[in-house]
């Protein structure tokens, strides 16, 4: 079977940052894979060495800056990645989620696979909705937050677990062709090694514009405008003890003892 | 259009707490578009969660009687086919993870925006603008949106609605396709029971990603022998399988309530929040003087966790 696997890089952000307009200023800005697409890769690649997977391709929207990162993907053990970029996206603030849902779902329609792959959300905008968003769409079935897959994929069924809150788990079968979204620890993704850098230079990765893969500009108009971006007022009313690390410790021991939590 | 179809979630025959937040935020929305507030209430013993969501401020209460518990294919049909009868204007489910199981596929099919785990909203009779958070809670944004939409609201951000209401309780005859059914729940299992109950604990030293390490734990179990703590943790320290998942404190973890939590390299995202925020005095330590657990703690030590923890060690070895 093939496993599409939806990857993005994302925004990370330093400790004391500035805001320009309706961004973070450039020089106080990273970039790393997202943290679920990671376990997501990961789950692809195990379903691979397991022999239930033949192919898994890695899908990401992001201009070229970003194949360093995607790359990564390769890295740990997907056999080639789809890139899709266009100028009419170089100026979205904030690529909403039916656009994202319109453009995977191309890509998606475009490569077939048996059961699609992506993060329970993105860190840097936290949206969490664009997995099943394109499972809808393209008429999949679904599941979010998944923290485990059984790798049997028996009668083309997936067995999950749901995490639920509380520390309960739902335990759902999902008809497949489904998209899951895969929450982290599901798994302990690999570094990438050496060889998987190299190997993965060498690996295709296609660049696809919006009419590559039919896409009409009109249909990713983002419905949702970001307007403002700031800093949230601090609610902090808390005690910030100051000094040396020995004085602040010896404020927190007192503040334990006069608690009496602490001998 | 201006009326406002909110959405309960319940689970095991329990409705959950953000069922009576969502009449709140529906209300407010519904009074600023001056529309009608209907609540769907759906799977389950819905008559009675019908009785109980009557409070104040809910207009018309739509039970949907399907099955026991979630299934995100009933409550997507049932859900659309509710959006089609009522015509509301905005449609809103809790950001929970049941809701973020339905609500994207309810705004794919009805072709409507979505705007997900929104924490203030605001409508002026045109244009919504939904507060959000963006980089794990560094920032917040604002985003506007005209016409319908699909909204998920994050828990415990509004206030839960109370007194009782009088709202009309009618029963949906929502033509639930079985076929177009394509996941089955099969039962409910709770995770991280074992040796531990970090719930029970009065002193936790709980540590976050900033430990970086997992031979850097040792210091941290040091400091808890030192204190005679119980050792507890954020999501990514369990997820990287140094701690079992009894020890997680959150949204998806336990739910603590001591007397002290010492919050070490953890920057306080909401699900974490969500475990510990009860909790009677919170100490953080931390190198980010503007990390979000800087808003709930009660003290603050803004320094580096590795030359913090080694003196309060000495402190209490001595
Ligand atoms: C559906 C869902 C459910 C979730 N459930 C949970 C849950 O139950 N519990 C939970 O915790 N999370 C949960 N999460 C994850 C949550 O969103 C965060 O990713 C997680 O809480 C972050 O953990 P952290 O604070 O340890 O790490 P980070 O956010 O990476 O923070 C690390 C902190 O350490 C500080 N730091 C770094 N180095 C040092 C140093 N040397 N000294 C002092 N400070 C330092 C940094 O300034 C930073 O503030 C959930 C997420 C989702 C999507």
């Amino acid at each position: 079977m093939k496993i599409l696997v939806t990857v993005k890089e994302v925004a990370t952000v330093e400790d004391e940052f500035e805001i320009d307009g309706t961004e973070i200023a450039d020089q106080y800005l990273g970039a790393d894979l997202n943290e679920w697409d990671d376990y997501a890769i990961e789950e692809a690649v195990q379903l691979q060495e397991d022999g239930i997977a033949d192919e898994v391709v890695a899908v990401t929207i992001g201009p070229e800056d970003c194949e360093q990162t995607i790359r990564q993907a390769l890295a740990k053990g997907a056999d080639r990645a789809v890139r899709v970029w266009d100028d009419a996206l170089e100026d979205v603030d904030l690529l909403d989620v039916n656009a994202k849902t319109e453009i995977l779902s191309a890509v998606i329609e475009e490569e077939d696979p048996d059961l699609v792959l992506s993060g329970v959300q993105a860190g840097d905008d936290s949206f969490a909705a664009t997995g099943v968003s394109v499972a809808e769409n393209i008429g999949f079935q679904w599941g979010a937050v998944v923290n485990h897959l059984e790798h049997d994929l028996d009668d083309g069924v997936a067995s999950v677990r749901r995490e639920l809150e509380g520390g309960v788990e739902e335990l759902t079968n999902i008809d497949l062709p489904a998209v899951l979204t895969i929450q982290t620890g599901i798994n302990e993704p690999r570094y990438a090694s050496l060889r998987g850098i190299r190997q993965a230079q060498q690996k295709p990765m296609d660049v696809k514009a919006l009419a590559d893969i039919g896409v009409d500009e009109s249909t990713i108009e983002t419905e949702l405008e970001l307007t403002d971006m700031y800093e949230p007022e601090s609610e902090s009313d808390a005690t910030f003890w100051e000094g040396s690390a020995e004085e602040t410790a010896s404020e927190l021991g007192e503040l334990l003892r006069d608690k009496g939590v602490a001998q | 259009m201006t009326d406002v179809l909110a959405v309960a979630d319940h689970r095991r025959g329990e409705l959950r707490d953000v069922s009576y937040e969502i009449i709140t935020a529906g209300r407010q929305l519904a009074d600023e578009t001056g529309g009608d507030l209907h609540l769907a209430v759906i799977s389950g013993t819905v008559d009675d969660f019908a009785d109980k969501l009557n409070r104040e401020g809910v207009d018309a209460i739509h039970t949907v009687s399907h099955g026991e518990e979630f299934n995100h294919d009933v409550y997507t049909q049932a859900v659309t086919q509710l959006y089609d009868e009522l015509a509301p204007q905005y449609v809103l489910t809790p950001n929970s993870v049941n809701g973020l199981d339905y609500a994207p596929a309810i705004a794919n099919q009805l072709d409507l925006p979505v705007v997900t785990d929104t924490i203030d909203l605001d409508n002026d009779g045109e244009t919504l603008v939904a507060t959000r958070e963006m980089y794990g809670g560094k920032v917040e944004t604002t985003n506007q949106l005209e016409g319908d939409a699909v909204v998920t609201i994050r828990g415990a951000e509004w206030p839960a609605a109370e007194g009782t209401g009088d709202a009309a309780i009618e029963a949906f005859d929502a033509d639930i396709d079985e076929d177009a059914i394509g996941s089955t729940v099969n039962g409910f299992e709770e995770v991280g029971g074992g040796d531990v109950d970090i719930s029970e604990a009065d002193l936790l030293v709980s540590v976050g990603r900033g430990i970086e390490e997992e031979e850097n734990l040792d210091l941290i179990r040091d400091l808890a022998d030192a204190l005679g703590a119980t050792l507890s943790s954020s999501r990514p320290i369990v997820d990287n399988g140094w701690l079992p998942k009894n020890r997680q404190v959150g949204q998806s973890g336990k739910v603590v309530t001591p007397d002290v939590y010492i919050a070490i390299g953890i920057s306080g995202a909401v699900q974490h929040v969500a475990g510990m925020k009860g909790s009677d005095t919170i100490v953080a330590i931390n190198t980010d003087p503007n990390a979000p657990i800087m808003d709930i703690a009660d003290y603050a030590i803004v320094d580096d966790l590795f030359d913090v923890v080694p003196e309060l060690i000495e402190e209490f070895d001595e």
